[in-house]
């Protein structure tokens, strides 16, 4: 059965923090190397009152707006998140209040970070194909600045706070193909929030400092990056070759790649190590910076809006991650 | 794999130090451009050219370009 993407739609908190507002906190950094790097010059953040819940409405707002599609015609709604408004209930529960679903809709929250966009497609596709729902809604929405250290002066350059929403269909512009997923839990501690859930559920205060030389904080965010880099330089090429073989399909059949925009030096990296040729293959997070689950929904609409995806093409997506967690699939436009 | 490509190579990730200055006996940590993203490069660098995987870890470990190509080279 086919399933289709019916429409795209984000939301960026109005708090933007350009690197000029980052140099003043660390004057001894070299803010232009960086960020010629990275690839950012600004993100957005939430304001201190926002949650993702919050910002996951407005994505959804946006999206009714702009393709006049009533809170009615929705009958599942999924919510990817890793900072939830709540341990309980489910955000996704309360948006469905929110945002005037209808109470015969079923509801969820699913906790993954970059390959969230890509494992909501897959779970809507599900649900959609067994006949379980018709209209699915997918929110993501991700406030990771929240867990930053004030003192973590790479992650505050690379993360940038978003929403994006996107209805899954039986009909629609976008049709979702096959998926190629992954998962590695062995990688769990390279990437990690330790502190606050039922594992070590008091904050400790303490900090070590890593294999690299960084400050590992138990209460924030952490994330060893030559492991991360690694790790994705090792699954994301095998991905993207199970993803053409599961379509056959070969790399010149793609007319176009939009992979998570984790930073411009790594998707540079990826690209040549896929042998992706430059043209093809999206780069745009200066403005948002690594917003986790919504970069591949936001790049989307991007190209969309800007030409660059049009009509009868295929474009692969990919996602990769916190988890550790990767997925792929070609959307045919 | 060759000593003097693996300079080159190294040599690669760097914007603003000239590869003369870079040389097998160079403790690279002391170089001025030296960076946790330097680094990076470094990994990257040894993933696409020689296929093979080294940590921020090992890179602490290894003082001089000529440590850090007997790491790779012994992959």
């Amino acid at each position: 059965m086919n399933v289709y993407i019916k429409a795209i739609s984000y939301y960026l908190p109005e708090r933007t923090v350009t690197n000029e507002e980052l140099l003043k906190e660390f004057p001894e950094w070299s803010v232009d190397k960086v960020a010629a790097k990275v690839g950012v010059d600004s993100r957005h953040l939430a304001a201190d009152d926002e949650t993702a819940g919050d910002m996951a409405e407005r994505a959804a707002r946006n999206l009714f707006r702009e393709y006049n599609i009533l809170p009615e015609e929705i009958d599942f709604l999924l919510l990817c998140t890793q900072s939830p408004d709540y341990f309980l209930p489910s955000t996704a529960c309360m948006l469905q209040h929110r945002l005037g679903i209808p109470t015969s809709a079923g509801a969820f929250d699913y906790d993954l970070g970059c390959s969230g966009c890509v494992y909501g497609l897959a779970i809507a596709k599900g649900l959609i194909a067994a006949g379980v729902a018709h209209n699915v809604l997918l929110l993501t929405a991700e406030t990771y600045n929240k867990y930053l250290h004030p003192s973590d002066k790479s992650n505050r350059s690379i993360f940038g706070d978003g929403a994006a929403a996107c209805l899954i269909s039986t009909e629609g512009f976008v049709r979702i193909g096959g998926f190629a997923l992954g998962t590695d839990g062995s990688g769990a501690e390279r990437l990690i929030v330790k502190t606050g859930a039922s594992r070590h559920k008091r904050q400790t205060g303490l900090s070590v400092t890593d294999e690299e030389g960084h400050t590992w904080h138990d209460d924030y965010l952490y994330m060893n990056g030559g492991a991360i880099f690694n790790f994705t330089l090792d699954v994301v090429p095998t991905m993207v070759d199970q993803i053409l073989e599961k379509h056959n399909m070969c790399k010149d059949d793609i007319d176009y790649y939009v992979f998570h925009q984790a930073n411009k030096f790594m998707l540079n990296t990826i690209r040549k190590v896929c042998g992706i040729p430059k043209e093809k293959f999206y780069v745009n997070l200066s403005q948002t910076g690594n917003t986790v689950s919504s970069t591949v929904f936001i790049a989307l609409k991007e190209c969309l809006q800007s030409g660059k995806i049009q009509k009868g093409m295929k474009v692969m997506i990919a996602g990769f991650g916190v988890g550790l967690s990767w997925g792929g699939t070609v959307l045919e436009f | 794999m060759e000593l003097n490509d693996f300079i080159e190579n190294f040599a690669d990730q760097f914007d603003e130090t000239d590869i003369s200055e870079i040389q097998p006996d160079t403790e690279f940590h002391e170089l001025d451009e030296w960076s946790s993203l330097t680094a990076m490069g470094i990994i990257a660098m040894v993933k696409t050219q020689y296929g093979k995987a080294i940590t921020g870890k090992e890179i602490r470990g290894c003082s001089t370009v000529e440590d850090l190509f007997n790491l790779v080279a012994g992959k």
